[in-house]
C-alpha cells in the first residue's frame, strides 16, 4: 500500500497521513503546546476520534481497549507524561502485546529552561530500554514518513508497541521566550 | 457531603460475588465486562468464565478507561467496567473523560467497601467523605446511583443494559475477601476476551 502523501510535507501533515494510512482512528491525548497542530488536525478530520484525557495513563488505557475490541489507537503526550506511564507500559501494554503507538513531544533537551523538564527527559528512554519497547527519536523531516510507516508495520506484525519521540529537531520544540 | 461512617447513608451492605454473580446472570447480549485488579476480576473469574471478561492483572484504575476503549470500538455493543474504591480513586479523572465524551454503550459498576481490601483493608477516602456517586453526577454521568439492596441493583443493571448510558451504580459491599483468583496469562486473556469480542478468529 502506497503511501498518503500529505498535503503541506510538514511533521504533523506526515504523522496525521500515517495514523490514517494504518487505521489508528482512536488517538486520545494529553496536550501539548508542540503538538498543537497535530492536535488541531486529529480534532478536524472526522476518521479520527481523537480527544483529551486528563492523565496519560488513562489515555494508554483506552486505546488498549480500543485494540481489544477491534480498532487501533496511538497516544500523543510531553516528556513529562511519559514519566507518568510506565506502570502501565510494564503491566498492561507489554505483556498484552498491544501495538500501541506512543507519540512523545521531546522537551527537556536542546534549549530546556525548565530543570524539571530536563531532568525527567533523562528517564525516558532508559525506561523504553529497561522494558525492551522499540523506540526511534525523530530528527529529520525526510526520514519521518519512513520511521513511521515502517514500524508501524513492524508494531502490527510483531504485535509489540513502539514509542516515536518527537524531537525539537524535528517540531522546533519550545522556545524559551524570556 | 461528610459521612460519618462507612454505612451512616442507611444503604445495604451487600457482597461483592454474590453481586458479581447476579450481573452475569443478567447478560444476555454477549456483553464485554472489564474487570479491575484483585478481588473484583476474582470474583468475576469466579462467577463464571465467559469469553467476553476481560481480568486485569495491573495498571491499577485503569478498568474502566479499557473498558471505555472497548466501548469507542464496538458501538453496538453494551461494555459494562467493575472497580472497586481504591482503583476508582486511583483515576478520578477518568469519570471526567467519561462525561466529556457520553459513551452510550457503558455502564460502571463500583464496588465501594471503604477500604484497599487486598493490600490489609487500609481505608480509603471513600470511607470517610468522598461520595463516588456525587464525583460521577459532578462529571456529568448523569444516571448515576448508589444501589440500595439486590433487587435495586438487579433493576438499575436491567435498565443500564437497555437504555442509553453511560450509567455508574455503586454498591456498598462488606469485606468478604473473594471467591477465586484468575489465571495470570495475560498474553491468553489478552486473545481469549479478542475472540470473545469477535476481534480475532
Amino acid at each position: 500500500m502506497a503511501m498518503t502523501m500529505s498535503l503541506d510535507g510538514t511533521w504533523h501533515s506526515l504523522v496525521l497521513a500515517a495514523l490514517r494510512e494504518h487505521a489508528f482512528g482512536i488517538v486520545p491525548y494529553v496536550p501539548d503546546r508542540v503538538l498543537t497542530p497535530l492536535l488541531s488536525a486529529l480534532a478536524g478530520d472526522r476518521f479520527f476520534t481523537s480527544f483529551a484525557c486528563t492523565r496519560e495513563e488513562e489515555a494508554i488505557g483506552i486505546a488498549t481497549g480500543a485494540w481489544m475490541g477491534g480498532r487501533r489507537g496511538a497516544v500523543l503526550m510531553q516528556t513529562s507524561g511519559f514519566a507518568t506511564i510506565p506502570n502501565a507500559l510494564a503491566s498492561l501494554v507489554v505483556p498484552g502485546r498491544i501495538p500501541l503507538l506512543v507519540f512523545v513531544s521531546e522537551r527537556g533537551t536542546l534549549g530546556e529552561f525548565n530543570i524539571g523538564q530536563a531532568l525527567v527527559c533523562r528517564t525516558v528512554r532508559p525506561v523504553l530500554y529497561a522494558l525492551g519497547i522499540e523506540n526511534h527519536t525523530i530528527t529529520r523531516l525526510d526520514e519521518l514518513a519512513f520511521i513511521l510507516d515502517r514500524s508501524i508495520r513492524q508494531a502490527l506484525a510483531t504485535k509489540a508497541p513502539v514509542v516515536f519521540i518527537l524531537s525539537p529537531l524535528l517540531t522546533g520544540g519550545k522556545v524559551f521566550a524570556g | 457531603m461528610t459521612k460519618i461512617g462507612h454505612n451512616a447513608d442507611g444503604l445495604g451492605v451487600l457482597n461483592r460475588f454474590t453481586l458479581t454473580q447476579c450481573l452475569v446472570r443478567l447478560l444476555e447480549h454477549d456483553e464485554a465486562v472489564v474487570a479491575g485488579i484483585g478481588n473484583t476480576n476474582f470474583d468475576l473469574w469466579a462467577a463464571g468464565r465467559r469469553p467476553q471478561n476481560y481480568y486485569m492483572l495491573g495498571s491499577m484504575g485503569l478498568a474502566i478507561p479499557i473498558a471505555f476503549g472497548v466501548a469507542l470500538a464496538q458501538p453496538e455493543r453494551m461494555v459494562v467496567a467493575l472497580e472497586g474504591d481504591g482503583s476508582l480513586l486511583m483515576q478520578l479523572g477518568c469519570l471526567a473523560t467519561i462525561g466529556a465524551r457520553q459513551p452510550r454503550n457503558l455502564l460502571i459498576v463500583v464496588w465501594d467497601n471503604g477500604a484497599y481490601q487486598i493490600t490489609g483493608a487500609q481505608p480509603t477516602a471513600s470511607a470517610a467523605a468522598t461520595d463516588l456517586v456525587e464525583v460521577a453526577r459532578a462529571c456529568g454521568i448523569g444516571q448515576s446511583a448508589w444501589v440500595a439492596d439486590q433487587a435495586d441493583f438487579e433493576q438499575r443493571v436491567q435498565a443500564a443494559l437497555s437504555a442509553g448510558g453511560p450509567t455508574l451504580l455503586a454498591a456498598r459491599i462488606d469485606t468478604e475477601p473473594a471467591v477465586g483468583s484468575t489465571d495470570r496469562d495475560p498474553v491468553r486473556i489478552c486473545d481469549d476476551f479478542m475472540r470473545g469480542l469477535g476481534v480475532t478468529k
